[in-house]
């Protein structure tokens, strides 16, 4: 392998060298005109064409001419400068720099952890000398607790997806289990947030046996399908049956956590009067955002831990390649269950915090599109990796968020500009950019957890891929 | 007796609808071996180019022929979303051929979200809905309680998807084009040494399975005359359970598969519950991969170390 490859570095070095030299201009011309005529037709029925209802209620056609005609030159200026200028300053970069088959270990990475940590821990502390108890709780709770619910989700399902290499495209099922067991669990018999996180965590893991153990013969593009029709089966169950649910109504007046047995209330008995501090919601924004964090960080520190057991060794041994493991003995069959209960586990985790922490749950937030989410975090962060996965989370969701900030467009756009309408459309084409960009992820070095001498971080171009 | 008959005719008809889907599911599996995820979404896109491509003949042409305005609206869905396909492919996926196994899933679902949400931002949010094309039925069967009909529109789809499959079978099973693909399916090193032009080979099978996917959102359109950003992902995934169902890589199979898939969600809504009808076509899908991974035309995957 080693040495093919360095035979192509020289190779692309030569002919990079050569393109780089000479930059075709009427052929980048005929290509950009190329692209601005695939763009007219890309983009004349449903940019050039908007279908509105007119006063009689019925379908009319309008037209947006100029908008077509900037997206039209927009792609074929895009074009232009790519084979003009981007093209050419790769060619020159790849042709100066020697293709790596090995990377130095990850040494700074584990040096970054406690860095990381203690910013997570002092962060409501930053954000509330930034912006004032008031303006603090946005910031702790769109920003800290939100990205961290999914660095929680995106740990839980990377050691499915990441360690096993069991694509699950139905993870948003056991956050679903979770969160209707605690919200369900609570509000019929009242009991507390501090018993129904371990009991949800349980449920979740019971569900992810009984879905796991017939799907688990089938291996990746199959399994994904059939964890993705079991993920829409139980959002479709919570919509249609009623009765236990409330449907799309969804259920609301789900009791809060409790600072272990004391409400974060305004009356006496509450967390403020009882530690003699004046009340503002903040205290219950902070309670949530440091017991995410525990949350996220037992999940990771138990998947660190697990790493090293046999069966977190068997998992990884799994991923690799399924037959070497079941020749060796291994009995694939509750390798995988184990991880896809224990994935399941965090989930629930994490669903039955979403349910108190949000008061309100209805099948809207358990939709496909939030499997999706997860398993991006976790194959864009480089799948294995934990630091990868908290980054991609941070970078997807928090991208996401900070689209709603972008109040100061307005004045670029036009005041009926809104951002948030293309959140999702960016965040779309952003995971097929950063998939092109680095297929493998973020963070693609894998570490051994068991090694002989030294601990070498292995470059993804070295790493075969069984077909878990 | 005239309930069942009355689904069965129903069920056939969605059934079509959701094997023309697969097709496009079932091809480029079999060439490249990959779930194209926005598969569901390109046929919602080409219901809505059939909806902008009706009202532009109609109410800016004045075309009255309802014959002439849907061989045309047919006809442009079809160019149409076979350039977006097209453009998809040479986009997001042929960057990631021969990568990652998952590379190319993820960056399909990422097509997908996108698709989605660039037809909510570019046609808006709400049902678009138009009035029905083609009214009056025959009556078939005189029964008891009610009458069972069979729509002139239901003959228009059954017709239209019959020619439309059969032209599409010629080419695959009797052209140079067919040959080619199949040889690419088999073993694309070896149909590249031997002269095939691989990456165009599979170019065209992108554009075939739009132009279907176009000829499912053109008649989805005619059959219920409202169309919605959201409505490629339950289609698609009941499109793959049939392409599954069939026996993935197989053509006759995925016709076979839709119009099942079709006819057991006619009948479990009409004899069980309607609520419960997506739950039924997923089921059946779970249920197909675990005791019959092969589906009914496949050939058994033989695992080799």
């Amino acid at each position: 392998m080693a040495a093919p490859a360095q035979g192509d570095g020289v190779g692309e070095r030569v002919v990079g060298r050569a393109a780089a030299e000479r930059v075709d201009v009427p052929h980048a011309l005929r290509q950009a005109g190329v692209t601005a005529a695939l763009a007219f037709a890309l983009f004349l029925p449903l940019i050039g064409f908007q279908t509105v209802q007119n006063i009689r209620n019925e379908l009319v056609l309008e037209t947006r001419w100029s908008l077509l005609f900037w997206m039209v030159a927009i792609a074929g200026i895009s074009r232009l400068v790519y084979d003009l200028v981007i093209a050419p300053w790769r060619a020159r970069r790849a042709a100066a720099r020697p293709r790596a088959s090995t990377t130095a270990a990850g040494v700074w990475r584990r040096r970054l952890m406690p860095f990381a940590i203690g910013f997570l821990l002092v962060y409501p502390a930053v954000a509330i000398y930034g912006a004032g108890w008031t303006g603090a709780t946005k910031w702790i709770d769109n920003f800290g607790i939100q990205i961290l619910i999914y660095v929680m989700l995106g740990w839980g399902l990377n050691i499915v997806v990441g360690l096993a290499g069991l694509l699950d495209l139905g993870y948003v099922a056991f956050y679903a289990v979770g969160a209707y067991s605690y919200a369900l669990l609570a509000k019929n018999f009242g009991f507390s947030f501090w018993i129904l996180l371990p009991l949800a965590g349980i449920l979740s893991s019971f569900w992810g046996i009984i879905l796991g153990f017939p799907v688990l013969r089938l291996r990746g593009d199959y399994l994904a399908i059939v964890t993705l029709a079991f993920g829409e089966i139980i959002r479709l169950v919570l919509v249609n049956w009623v009765d236990l649910t409330n449907g799309y109504a969804g259920i609301s007046g789900i009791p809060r956590p409790t600072f272990f047995g004391i409400p974060f209330t305004a009356n006496d008995d509450g967390f403020a009067a009882r530690f003699g501090l004046e009340f503002t919601p903040v205290y219950r924004t902070l309670f949530l955002y440091y017991l995410i964090l525990a949350l996220a960080l037992l999940t990771a520190f138990v998947t660190v831990r697990l790493r090293r057991l046999p069966v977190g060794r068997a998992w990884e041994a799994l991923r690799e390649d399924e037959i070497a493991c079941r020749s060796l003995g291994i009995n694939t069959t509750n390798t995988k269950l184990t991880a896809f209960s224990i994935g399941a586990m965090f989930g629930g985790f994490a669903g039955s915090f979403f349910a108190a922490r949000q008061g309100f749950i209805s099948p809207e937030s358990f939709t496909f599109l939030e499997s999706a989410t997860i398993v991006a975090i976790v194959v864009l962060g480089g799948m294995g990796s934990q630091i990868g996965v908290a980054i991609a989370a941070i970078v997807m969701v928090g991208g996401v968020e900070i689209m709603r900030e972008l109040d100061f467009l307005k004045y670029v756009f036009g005041q009926d500009f809104d951002p948030t309408q293309y959140r999702m459309l960016i965040f779309g084409f952003a995971m097929v950019l950063v998939m092109i960009w680095r297929p493998r992820g973020l963070i693609s070095t894998r570490e051994p957890s068991v090694f002989l001498k030294e601990r070498k971080a292995i470059a993804s171009d070295l790493v075969g891929q069984g077909h878990g | 007796m005239e309930v069942f008959l009355q689904q069965l005719i129903n069920g056939i008809t969605v059934g079509s609808i959701y094997g023309l889907i697969a097709i496009g599911y079932t091809m480029v599996f079999g060439i490249i071996g990959m779930v194209n995820f926005a598969h569901g979404d390109v046929f919602m896109v080409s219901a809505f180019i059939a909806v902008v491509a009706f009202l532009f003949l109609t109410a800016w042409l004045g075309i009255s022929s309802i014959a002439v305005v849907l061989f045309l609206v047919l006809l442009a869905a079809m160019v149409f979303t076979s350039v977006v396909n097209w453009v998809i492919e040479r986009l997001a996926y042929r960057p990631l051929r021969g990568s990652f196994r998952l590379a190319p899933l993820i960056s399909a679902i990422g097509m997908s979200i996108f698709l989605s949400n660039f037809v909510q931002v570019t046609q808006g949010p709400r049902n678009k809905s138009l009035p029905p094309l083609v009214r009056g039925d025959f009556v078939l069967l005189h029964g008891d309680n009610f009458p069972v009909t069979l729509s002139y529109k239901q003959i228009i789809i059954w017709g239209v998807t019959a020619v439309l499959l059969a032209a599409f079978w010629y080419l695959v099973a009797r052209t140079s084009l067919g040959r080619a693909q199949r040889a690419c399916e088999q073993d694309q090193k070896m149909a590249a040494l031997v002269g095939v032009n691989v990456d165009r080979t599979i170019s065209i099978t992108f554009v075939i399975a739009a132009a279907l996917a176009a000829v499912a959102g053109t008649m989805y359109m005619v059959q219920y005359g409202v169309v919605n950003f959201a409505d490629g992902f339950t289609p698609g995934v009941k499109a793959f359970t049939a392409a599954v169902l069939g026996g993935i890589g197989s053509l006759p199979g995925a016709v076979v598969g839709g119009l099942l898939i079709g006819i057991i969600e006619t009948m479990w809504s009409a004899y069980f519950s309607i609520d419960y009808k997506d739950v039924a076509s997923f089921s059946v899908l779970a249920i197909v991969l675990i005791f019959l991974p092969q589906g009914l035309f496949g050939r058994p995957d033989v695992e080799k170390v």
